[in-house]
């Protein structure tokens, strides 16, 4: 904050000044400072001894970790159930499948994020591609062993949900917040009705409402699938959230351009099309990428409608092997690793973007 | 096998359905038949009653009972549509028509019996809340009465908590529940000694204990607070349904009366001069043609599963657990199969 910023000062000595002005400028300050840092160190010790030094690495087998438990971490469970835990309980011969479509699903966000493809056409050639190719691969059917939905799990539901609710909830939100600052005013009406509505629940009920109530209306012996439902539970409610972030966007533009176009003589949809939209989408990307790390790791709820998510799907691998149950700490680790590598190429993505775009657009 | 009687039923089905106005697609052993599958809801995984196994296939006691009844029904164990179900979903799927039948560890009481449009056809499981006790931490402790003000661990949004809350004040007892989410949460926090005791079902203790590598310290309290008859769920509207699902869980248990198994049942078929393992077979007499079916139902249902206690000892005894109340009457257990005749 204030440190003296000498910089023909040598190194050492400016990491001491920042030291002894930011973490021991007080007998408190120092106190605080040593004690947290004795807790972090032996917190660490601790947890280095367990997971790493003590740890039993690679293909071993339950009595090997059994005559460590409680001192080492038992990595062997990983090793040992890692395709359960990736791909649930879809069939092991047909695992590939999976594996492909996480691919895919990677391949579309990867691509995506590119600026090469931030054109209409591409992202909806690359996105419908991509969409139907993993669900052709996941279902089965023209040549593949049909898999039912009952049976997919893991990784590729967890981020099947995340990309499909976001693919699908994006041009709705775009229509609601639209209609939220429309002149028309029952179209006005029903879009805030609507907003209002769903940002007003949480997750959980609308998985809730879709997956239980729903049922209960329909004609018995009339089912909807199980998955189906829950993802466009998660498209309606993640549309309401990215409207409000496109409003955003849209209020952020000046009347001027409002105007200008009016002056052109173009339509409603010509403006919004033309002019408006392009800016403001763009601005709020940066927005949209957290949006979508939110979204990807709320979709850990669906299990409450018991859809297999990943975590979920890396509790049932160990929680339903006797010979493992009792490492599921091991487990969750693992599952807290795979979520960090994509929040965190998500969230520096969104950084890396940020950047970009204030260097080379600025309204 | 099964070619002009669907027409009809499904004919006599529609005329009732109307004059009641309820059902759409028939009762459900048409629908059933017709589908070419049975729809079984499950746990989503209960190790020994409904868990993926190595091969990530459903296995379980549970599961069994779906695929004898898949076997029977429509001539083989493997078409069984698995739902798996939360605690919360498993009533809806089955009133809504999503499931055929829940098989899914489901105890049986009067409320679920009366109100909710659904039958037990019998009880496939006697289970009952017990606690576990670290008795190297707490030795002196030999009873439930010895853990009176001691913290308890125990699992939020299931009965274990009001049974033992009903337990602790018609025994004029205290205890101090500690509350988790998840099954393995709760374990792990007692066994890390977050409290003196830890309860849950007998079967759900004994899947804790099988594996634990100082399972020695831990000691099982003899009491059972709850009585959890464990059983098959299905809609009230289908009689015939009702009466094959009920009859599959005699006939296995009068296999396992009568020396009846996997391996020898079709000797036995034809061989046997037991009158009992002759009605059972279908050897002699005709209890398939009551329910509706062939002469073989409950053979087959044998060749994919095996008898109640083939599957017992297949999928319960890892666990660890003894037969117990789950035994055949004659061995000191409460298994009644009432007479194939």
């Amino acid at each position: 904050m204030n440190a003296p910023a000498s910089s023909h000062r040598p190194f050492v000595a400016r990491r001491l000044d920042w030291l002894r002005e930011n973490l021991f400028s007080t007998p408190l300050n120092a106190l605080i400072t040593l004690v947290t840092l004795a807790l972090l160190l032996w917190l660490g010790s601790r947890f280095v001894s367990w997971a790493l030094l003590h740890a039993v690495w690679g293909r071993a087998d339950v009595a090997t970790c059994n005559a460590l438990f409680g001192q080492g971490a038992c990595w062997a469970v990983v090793a040992d159930k890692w395709r359960h835990m990736l791909f649930g309980i879809y069939p092991q011969d047909e695992q590939w499948r999976s594996a492909l479509a996480v691919v895919i699903f990677c391949g579309i966000m990867v691509f995506s994020a590119m600026r090469a493809f931030w054109h209409v056409w591409r992202l909806l050639a690359l996105w419908l591609s991509g969409s139907l190719l993993c669900a052709w691969l996941l279902a089965g059917g023209l040549g593949l062993t049909p898999v039912p939905t009952a049976l997919w799990g893991g990784l590729p539901i967890t981020l099947m949900l995340a990309v499909f609710g976001t693919l699908f909830a994006f041009p709705l939100g775009i229509l609601l917040a639209l209609g939220r600052r429309s002149a028309l005013p029952i179209i006005r009406a029903a879009s805030i009705i609507y907003i209002e509505l769903v940002r007003g629940v949480p997750l959980i009920t609308v998985l809730f409402m879709a997956s239980i109530m729903f049922a209960l209306f329909l004609p018995e012996g009339v089912s909807f699938d199980k998955l189906l439902r829950a993802q466009v539970a998660i498209i309606l409610f993640n549309a309401a959230y990215i409207a409000e972030i496109v409003r955003a966007g849209l209020q952020a533009l000046p009347r001027g351009q409002y105007e200008a176009a009016d002056a052109l003589g173009l339509g409603y949809w010509q403006t919004q099309l033309l002019v408006i939209l392009p800016q403001a989408l763009k601005i709020t990307i940066p927005a949209q990428v957290n949006s979508f790390i939110d979204n990807f790791k709320d979709t850990s709820l669906v299990i409450i409608v018991s859809i297999f998510d990943f975590l979920y799907a890396v509790r049932q691998a160990v929680i339903s092997d006797l010979d493992w149950r009792h490492y599921f700490v091991e487990g969750y680790l693992f599952a807290m690793a795979v979520y960090w590598l994509f929040c965190y190429a998500m969230s520096h993505y969104s950084q890396w973007l940020e950047k970009h775009l204030s260097r080379d657009h600025r309204l | 096998m099964f070619n002009k009687k669907p027409l009809c039923r499904s004919l006599a089905a529609l005329s009732l359905g109307v004059a009641a106005g309820s059902t759409f697609a028939g009762p459900t052993l048409d629908a059933i038949k017709q589908r070419g599958t049975l729809v079984c809801g499950v746990h989503t995984g209960l190790t020994g009653f409904s868990a993926p196994d190595k091969s990530g296939k459903y296995a379980g006691i549970d599961v069994d009972y779906c695929k004898a009844l898949a076997a029977a029904i429509l001539g083989s164990p493997d078409k069984v549509k698995y739902v798996p179900l939360t605690a919360q979903q498993r009533f809806t799927a089955l009133q809504s028509g999503e499931i055929d039948l829940l098989s899914r560890n489901t105890t049986w009481n009067s409320k679920r019996d009366t109100t909710m449009g659904s039958v037990f056809p019998g009880v496939w499981f006697y289970d009952g809340q017990a606690f576990v006790i670290n008795s190297k931490k707490n030795p002196k402790v030999k009873k439930l009465a010895d853990l009176n003000k001691a913290s308890i661990c125990v699992e939020t949004g299931t009965t274990t908590e009001r049974n033992m809350a009903d337990y602790a004040r018609a025994n004029k007892l205290t205890f101090k529940p500690v509350v988790f989410e998840g099954q393995e949460a709760t374990e792990k926090a007692f066994q890390s000694g977050r409290c003196d005791a830890y309860t849950t079902d007998s079967s759900g203790i004994a899947a804790m204990l099988v594996n634990l590598p100082n399972k020695g310290d831990y000691t099982v309290l003899p009491e059972i607070i709850s009585k959890e008859p464990l059983a098959p769920m299905l809609r009230r509207n289908d009689q015939e349904f009702f009466a094959i699902a009920r009859w599959m869980i005699y006939a296995l248990q009068q296999a396992e009366e009568s020396g009846v198994t996997q391996a020898n049942v079709l000797r036995m078929k034809a061989e046997s001069k037991d009158p009992a393992v002759q009605r059972l077979t279908g050897a002699t007499a005709e209890v398939g043609k009551g329910l509706g079916l062939d002469a073989e139902w409950a053979v087959r249902a044998l060749q994919a599963v095996g008898n109640y206690g083939e599957s017992y000892e297949r999928n319960i005894k890892p666990l660890g657990l003894v037969r117990g109340m789950n035994a055949l009457w004659n061995k000191g257990g409460l298994m009644y199969p009432m007479p194939l005749d």
